[in-house]
C-alpha cells in the first residue's frame, strides 16, 4: 500500500502517458486547423473569389501555348493592317498577308476557319458565325449598328460605342476608330525567324539545304551564319539578349556565393573556440555574422542597389554579403567540430598556425564546406532571379517587365520555362560536382 | 601477385622500388592539378566580376564611396524625426505580423504537402513503388520554379493580397522539403514498419504509427529551418509583389526623402523579427536534433 502512495505502478505511469499522447493527438491536429482558420479569415479567403479574374486565367493560359494575329482596320483612313500580337515588328509586309486573309480593294475577308467569316467592306463589318447567322455592323452617326439575329447571346457584348464579339474561332471587335479580329493559333510563332528575315517561312529541310549549299543569299557571309544571326537577333523574342540575362544571372549567383565563401572562410576561424581564445572578439565576429545575415538580402540590395545602380555586380555584391553570414557561421560550426589528433600530429612536426590549418583543419573541414557551397551555388541561381527583379538585371528583370505589361504572357511562358532548365540545371551540375569532389572519384 | 594480376593497370601503379620518388611524384602531381584548378578559378572570378562590373549601371569603384551615403542620409533624417520612431514602429506591426504569417501558412501547408510526397517517393516505404520516380521528379519541378513566378502570375488572376504570396511559397516549400524529408525517411528503421504490417495495419497507419514518430524531430527541425527563410521569401515577395512588410517598404522607399523615418522603421522591425525568428527556431532546432 504505501509503495503505491510514493511510486505509482508501471500501468499508472503507461496509462498516464498514453492519456497525454492520446490528448496532444488531438491538440495538436486542433491547433493547427484553428491557425488556418484564423489565417483564412486575416488573409480575406472569402473575398478572392470575387476578386479572382478567371477570364484573366482563360486569356493566361492560352496565350501560354498559342499566338493570336490581329487584323486592324482604321476607320478613318481605310487602311487594314495584319501583324501578329499586334505589334510592329510582326506586321506582314503587303505582298505577303496569311493565306487566311484576303484584300480586294476596300473588301477584306477573313477566314477563321470552321465556316466562321469576317468581312471588312465600306459599308462597316460582318461576321458570320456558323449556327447562328450573321451579325452586321453599321456605322451610323459614329455608332455602330449591331443587325443579329435576337435574341442576342451573352457571347456579344454590345455599349454604346463599341460591339465585341467572342467566340471559339477567335475574337472581334468593333468601335469608332478602328475594327479588329483576332485569330488564335497555336505555336509560338516567328519564334525561328520574323518575317522580314529572309529564312521566314522556310521549312527545316529547306533551311538545311540552304546551310549547307553554296548559294549566298548575303554575298558577304555564309547562309549558316546568316542564319545563326538571324535566329540570335530576333526581334520578337531577342534570344541574344534572353541568352545573356540568364548568363548574368549565372554569373549573379557564381560570383556571390564564391566570393562569400572566400571572405567567410578566414572570417569563421575567428568565431570559433578552439581557434580563438579571445572570447570578447569571438562574439565579435559571431555578431558581424549574425548582422549581415539577419539584415537579409532584400535590405542589403535595396542600399547597395543605390550605390552601384542597377545591373549584376549590384546583384552579385548583395548575394556575397549576405551569404557571407551564412557561411561564417556554418564554417565556425564545422571548425568547432574538428577532430583535434590531426591538428596536434601536425603540430608535433613543428608547424607554424599557418600550415597547421592548411594541412590539419582544412582537409577536414573541405567535404563540408564544398558541400555547403555547391548547394548554396545552387539555391542562389533561384535568388538571382528575384534579386534581378529588384536590382534590375539578368532575367529576372525580363520576367518581370513582361509580367507587367500583361500582354505578352508566351514570352512569360518562355521565360519560366528557361528559368526552370536553368535551375535544374544548375541543381544536377552541382550534385554532380558534389559527388565528383567529395567521394574522390 | 592477385593485385598484380587483376588490380589496377601496370601504368597507374606507383613504382615502389624508390619510394621516396614516387611519393614525391604524386604529390607533384597533386599540386599541379591544384594549381591548375586554382588558376581557372582565379580566372573565372576576375573576368567574371570584370564583366559583371562592365554590364552594371555604375562601377564599383565610383559607387564604393556612396555605399554609406544613402544609409546615412536615411539615418540622418529618421534622427531628427525620432520622436516618430515608436509610433511608426507599430503602424508597420499588423504588415509585419501579415508577413510572418504568410510564411507559416506556407510553411505548414507545404510541410504537409511534403510530408505525403516525400514518404510517397521514398524507396522502401512507398506505396506505390513503381511510381516512386513521377513523384521525385514533381518535387523536383516544385523546387525549380522560383517563388516570385507563380506569385507574379497569380497576381494577375488572383488580384492582390496575401494568397498568391502563401501560394508560391507553399508550392516551392513542398518540394524543398519534400526532398529533405525523404532523405530523412530513407534512414528510418525498418523493424516497427514491418511489426505493424505483421498485426494488419494498413499503409496510412504503418506510416503514421512506424515512420512518423521516428521521423518527426528531423523533419520537425528541417521545417523550422525552411519557415526562417520563409520569412524572408515573404518579405521579398512583398516588396515585388504585394502584401506585408515588403510592400510597405516599397511604398516608403519610393516616397523616398521625407519618409526615411518610416523607412528606418521598416528596416529595423524586419531586422528585429528575422534575428528572433532565427534564434527561436535555433534554439527548438538544437533541442529537437539533440534530444534534451
Amino acid at each position: 500500500m504505501t509503495m503505491t502512495a510514493t511510486a505509482p505502478s508501471l500501468a499508472e505511469t503507461v496509462t498516464a502517458s498514453f492519456a497525454r499522447k492520446r490528448r496532444m493527438a488531438f491538440a495538436i491536429p486542433a491547433a493547427i486547423l484553428a491557425y488556418l482558420i484564423y489565417a483564412a479569415i486575416s488573409f480575406d479567403l472569402a473575398g478572392l473569389a470575387q476578386r479572382a479574374r478567371f477570364d484573366n486565367a482563360a486569356i493566361l493560359l492560352s496565350d501560354f501555348w498559342m499566338h493570336k494575329t490581329h487584323v486592324t482596320r482604321d476607320n478613318r483612313t481605310d487602311t487594314v493592317t495584319v501583324a501578329i500580337e499586334g505589334e510592329t515588328k510582326g506586321t506582314y509586309p503587303p505582298g505577303l498577308l496569311p493565306d487566311w486573309v484576303r484584300i480586294d480593294g476596300d473588301v477584306t475577308t477573313i477566314d477563321l476557319g470552321r465556316g466562321h467569316i469576317v468581312t471588312y467592306d465600306g459599308d462597316g463589318a460582318r461576321y458570320v458565325v456558323p449556327g447562328y447567322g450573321t451579325i452586321d455592323i453599321r456605322p451610323e452617326g459614329g455608332k455602330p449598328v449591331v443587325t443579329a439575329p435576337e435574341p442576342i447571346p451573352d457571347w456579344i457584348s454590345i455599349s454604346d460605342n463599341k460591339v465585341a464579339v467572342t467566340t471559339d474561332a477567335g475574337r472581334f471587335n468593333y468601335s469608332r476608330a478602328k475594327v479588329e479580329t483576332f485569330k488564335y493559333e497555336p505555336g509560338w510563332e516567328l519564334w525561328f525567324f520574323t518575317l522580314d528575315s529572309p529564312f521566314h517561312g522556310k521549312s527545316f529541310a529547306e533551311l538545311a539545304r540552304l546551310a549547307l549549299s553554296g548559294d549566298r543569299i548575303d554575298p558577304s557571309r555564309s547562309n549558316l551564319g546568316y542564319m545563326l544571326s538571324e535566329f540570335w537577333t530576333n526581334k520578337m523574342w531577342r534570344h541574344g539578349d534572353v541568352a545573356w540575362a540568364i548568363f548574368e544571372t549565372i554569373l549573379m549567383a557564381f560570383l556571390g556565393t564564391m566570393t562569400a565563401a572566400l571572405i567567410a572562410l578566414p572570417l569563421s576561424f575567428l568565431a570559433a573556440r578552439n581557434f580563438n581564445p579571445l572570447g570578447p572578439l569571438r562574439f565579435a565576429a559571431r555578431r558581424v555574422f549574425d548582422f549581415v545575415r539577419g539584415v537579409d538580402g532584400l535590405i542589403w540590395t535595396i542600399v547597395l542597389s543605390r550605390a552601384f545602380g542597377p545591373g549584376p555586380m549590384t546583384g552579385a555584391i548583395a548575394i556575397a554579403l549576405t551569404d557571407s553570414g551564412s557561411f561564417g557561421k556554418m564554417f565556425s560550426e564545422a571548425l568547432e567540430n574538428i577532430d583535434e589528433k590531426q591538428v596536434e600530429g601536425i603540430q608535433s612536426t613543428g608547424a607554424n598556425s599557418l600550415q597547421r590549418a592548411r594541412f590539419g583543419v582544412i582537409p577536414q573541414i573541405t567535404p563540408v564546406l564544398l558541400s555547403q557551397v555547391l548547394y548554396y551555388l545552387e539555391s542562389n541561381t533561384r535568388s538571382a532571379t528575384v534579386i534581378g527583379a529588384i536590382v534590375g538585371g539578368g532575367i529576372g528583370l525580363l520576367l518581370t517587365q513582361a509580367i507587367i505589361t500583361q500582354k505578352d504572357w508566351e514570352e512569360v511562358a518562355y521565360y519560366m520555362v528557361l528559368i526552370v532548365l536553368m535551375v535544374m540545371l544548375m541543381d544536377s551540375l552541382s550534385g554532380w560536382l558534389r559527388k565528383k569532389l567529395i567521394k574522390g572519384s | 601477385m592477385v593485385d598484380v594480376a587483376f588490380g589496377p593497370g601496370q601504368g597507374q601503379r606507383p613504382d615502389l622500388s624508390n619510394r621516396n620518388e614516387a611519393y614525391l611524384d604524386m604529390v607533384r602531381r597533386k599540386r599541379m592539378y591544384g594549381g591548375i584548378l586554382l588558376v581557372v578559378f582565379v580566372a573565372l572570378m576576375a573576368s567574371g566580376w570584370k564583366l559583371a562590373e562592365h554590364r552594371n549601371a555604375g562601377g564599383f569603384l565610383n559607387g564604393l564611396h556612396q555605399v554609406f551615403d544613402f544609409p546615412s542620409e536615411v539615418l540622418s533624417e529618421a534622427w531628427t524625426n525620432r520622436a516618430n520612431l515608436p509610433g511608426l514602429f507599430w503602424d508597420h506591426v499588423p504588415a509585419l505580423i501579415e508577413t510572418v504569417n504568410i510564411a507559416a501558412v506556407a510553411t505548414l501547408i507545404g510541410a504537409l504537402a511534403a510530408m505525403s510526397l516525400s514518404l510517397l517517393a521514398t524507396r522502401g516505404l512507398a506505396r506505390w513503388p513503381a511510381l516512386i520516380p513521377v513523384f521525385r521528379r514533381t518535387m523536383d519541378g516544385l523546387r525549380a520554379i522560383p517563388e516570385i513566378v507563380i506569385a507574379l502570375v497569380l497576381i494577375y488572376i488572383l488580384g492582390g493580397g496575401p494568397v498568391p504570396a502563401v501560394i508560391a511559397i507553399a508550392l516551392h516549400t513542398g518540394g524543398a522539403l519534400g526532398k529533405l524529408f525523404s532523405e530523412v525517411a530513407e534512414n528510418a528503421d525498418l523493424k516497427p514498419v514491418e511489426g505493424l504490417q505483421s498485426v494488419g495495419a494498413n499503409w496510412s497507419q504503418r506510416m503514421w504509427l512506424g515512420v512518423i514518430p521516428q521521423v518527426a524531430p528531423n523533419w520537425l527541425s528541417y521545417a523550422l529551418l525552411r519557415f526562417e527563410i520563409n520569412v524572408r521569401a515573404s518579405a521579398i515577395l512583398g516588396f515585388v509583389g504585394e502584401g506585408g512588410i515588403g510592400h510597405d517598404l516599397k511604398l516608403a522607399m519610393q516616397w523616398g526623402q521625407g519618409r526615411y523615418d518610416e523607412v528606418v522603421a521598416i528596416f529595423a522591425l524586419l531586422f528585429l523579427a528575422i534575428v528572433v525568428i532565427d534564434h527561436v527556431s535555433d534554439h527548438f532546432r538544437h533541442k529537437l536534433v539533440k534530444g534534451h
